[in-house]
């Protein structure tokens, strides 16, 4: 059968588990739409935070940029892993005690503020539309290779399908809808990754297996990362391994990037509200835990799959004839993703890090659609691999249109506007402002603001610059006063916000000599959270003490009692 | 009630130096082993793995999985001695 046959039919049966799950656990309560009634087992909930977590990005991107940065690819590795270690240990356990539905919710109610909560409010949405928006892109580009529909009408069958289950079963449909993707994704990475491993180094473990020798062809019985590294200094690029040398990023970046991943991935409030929906405080932090697990089995392939697709790539397309180039150039060449340009006109493909003599361009995200192909792994593999990257890409989308759609019907209405809503009223806003964000979602999906990629540095810095700071010293420190919030949340999304559109939209010319500190605007959410950090602390202790009963929820939160709440 | 009260207080000690501990680690594996001394690491191998590098694509990531483990059972147990002294002081 063909790749074609088999992805129609592999996508259309996990389409169908996805819509049976969402009708069988629809809700009828706001708890229930926004929260899932508190009853997902903490198992579950890791694997539906995991599925959350992972975006297109992570599936069809991160892999691909790896293979490309090497040493340096680690500031995503670590970044999107470390900050659960973050969110496991001073946010989530607080955050479930506390109990309530969204995080403005609980900004609102520490820093006893409206306009707190306003601009809590404003970041959620923010930071939620420029992910969600990657996603519908996801969706498209995956339906137009894989099932050779176009773009636009693969977005628009991605809305219909979010659609159904999101406003129909609220969380605990996107819950159980998640917690099946994540199935779905994870055997789709792992099966090419394993059967890739195996192929090169004889090792089926992908976590060992690029640290094996090479079992076979010229290089047999060299270490694959020695072959790797050996390959790029030939061809004129930095040692695949090396960490801070000429061409790659410098100490204090790489620092500083990681930092505001780890720190940006804590504070994504999509992420944060998973963990409103288990049972208990212990439920918490025990579903953080398998969160992290599931996460990291495939942030652990993931370097693998770089380090074998770079060789692979190379080592099938470097110093062939154009013409007796393998079926999967051809493939790929046709959407435009990998192009070759024959400088010399010699007919021969040459790859090398130098611009001037280099004739092969490649698009990073193609690296793991592609992968399958490269390593000739059966058509039904290549068909998984399209299910897997629409389960990332549909699970994330729909955990932040439900972040959307509360902030709007639950913070703005329920909250400020409207407080004597009754609850059929507000549930029915929750439907219809999740249904007016997938259209909008679907919009940027259809007409891509040029600047999607960008525009994910921005969601991180501003996560990072915004949330974390107020949200741990809401927990920590007693003292911290509204005022002091306020001030800090807006100095820190300022300064963020004022750099990045600076240095990414008003001056594209400036490159890091122009940097502050060498920092790019990737990492400078970094400085913009310890701004918000000092401005908090500074103000709050120039300012009134926050009145009593705020000082009692903060003791509060802190002592799990789970009988109790 | 003061017990109780006492025992929340020593409760929440033990939570931020565990914390404390945990986040050490966090730091120690996930910035000054797979960053700071990545190059000096690197000049030995683990079979096929550069150290640093190792440290920095996978090592750190099985850190962090443990440290949420470890603080997960941790947590577990100093609730249970909580809610046992509140249950004989009641």
């Amino acid at each position: 059968m063909s790749i074609l046959a088999w992805t129609y039919i592999i996508v259309i049966l996990s389409f169908a588990l996805y819509i049976g799950i969402a009708i069988y656990s629809r809700v009828r309560t706001t708890a229930g739409f926004y929260i899932a009634g508190r009853g997902v087992p903490a198992i579950v909930n890791g694997m539906a935070t995991g599925a959350d977590w992972m975006s297109a990005a992570s599936f069809i991107s991160m892999a691909g940029l790896i293979s490309f940065m090497g040493y340096t690819g680690a500031v995503y590795l670590l970044g999107w892993t470390g900050g659960y270690v973050l969110l496991a240990l001073l946010l989530a356990p607080y955050l479930r005690k506390f109990g309530k539905f969204t995080v403005p919710d609980f900004i609102g109610d520490r820093y006893y503020s409206d306009t707190a909560r306003m601009v809590a409010v404003f970041c959620a949405i923010f930071v939620s539309f420029t992910y969600v928006a990657g996603q519908m892109r996801g969706v498209g580009v995956v339906f137009s290779r894989f099932l050779e529909i176009d773009v636009n009408s693969g977005v628009i069958i991605g809305m219909v399908l979010v659609l159904v289950y999101a406003t129909l079963g609220g969380m605990k449909g996107i819950t159980y809808t998640q917690a099946a993707q994540y199935v779905v994704l994870i055997i789709a990475y792992l099966i090419p990754a394993i059967a890739i491993s195996w192929k090169i180094t004889g090792n089926p473990i992908p976590q060992l297996g690029f640290g094996s020798r090479i079992a076979a062809g010229e290089n047999a019985g060299v270490y694959l990362l020695e072959a790797i590294d050996a390959i790029h200094r030939d061809l004129g690029f930095p040692e695949y391994t090396a960490a801070f040398v000429e061409g790659k990023k410098s100490m204090l970046d790489v620092f500083a990037i990681t930092m505001a991943l780890m720190v940006g991935t804590a504070g994504l409030p999509h992420v944060i509200v998973r963990f409103y929906t288990v049972p208990s405080v212990r439920a918490a932090r025990i579903s953080a835990f398998w969160a992290l697990l599931f996460i990291g089995l495939l942030y652990t392939t993931a370097p693998a799959v770089a380090t074998f697709a770079r060789v692979n790539m190379i080592q099938t397309l470097h110093g062939e004839a154009y013409d007796s180039a393998p079926e999967w150039f051809s493939n790929w060449e046709k959407t435009g993703l990998i192009r070759f340009e024959d400088k010399n006109q010699d007919g021969i493909i040459t790859y090398s890090g130098d611009k001037d003599t280099n004739e092969l361009i490649v698009d990073r995200d193609i690296m793991v659609l592609a992968n399958p192909e490269i390593a000739k792994l059966p058509a039904w593999v290549v068909a998984l691999v399209a299910a897997g990257g629409l389960a990332a890409a549909l699970s994330t989308a729909a955990g932040l249109l439900l972040v959307i759609s509360s902030a709007i019907s639950h913070d703005l209405f329920k909250r400020v506007l409207k407080p004597d809503m009754g609850e059929k009223q507000e549930l029915l806003l929750a439907r219809l402002a999740a249904a007016v964000a997938v259209m909008v979602a679907g919009y940027f999906g259809i007409h891509p603001p040029g600047f999607v990629a960008q525009v994910v540095a921005f969601a991180f810095g501003l996560a990072a610059s915004s949330f974390f700071p107020v949200i741990i010293l809401g927990v920590f420190s007693k003292r911290t006063t509204k005022e002091g919030a306020i001030a800090g949340m807006l100095s820190g999304i300022l300064f963020t916000a004022a750099y990045i559109i600076y240095f990414k939209f008003i001056n594209r010319a400036a490159g890091p000599e122009c940097w502050f500190l060498g920092i790019s605007p990737e990492g400078i959410g970094t400085v913009g959270m310890l701004i918000n950090f000092f401005v908090t602390c500074v103000v709050s202790r120039f300012t009134k003490a926050p009145p009593a009963e705020v000082q009692q929820i903060v003791e509060n939160i802190r002592l799990p009692h789970a009988a109790r709440d | 009630m003061n017990g109780e009260a006492e025992r929340g207080k020593v409760y929440w000690r033990k939570n931020l130096k565990l914390v404390l501990i945990l986040l050490s680690v966090w730091f120690l594996s996930g910035y000054v082993l797979s960053i700071f001394l990545v190059e000096p690491l690197n000049e030995f191998s683990v079979g096929g793995f550069p150290l640093g590098f190792w440290f920095a694509q996978q090592g750190s990531i099985w850190v962090f999985i443990l440290l949420t483990l470890v603080y997960a059972r941790v947590m577990a147990k100093f609730d249970r001695e909580l809610e046992d002294g509140d249950e004989v002081s009641s």
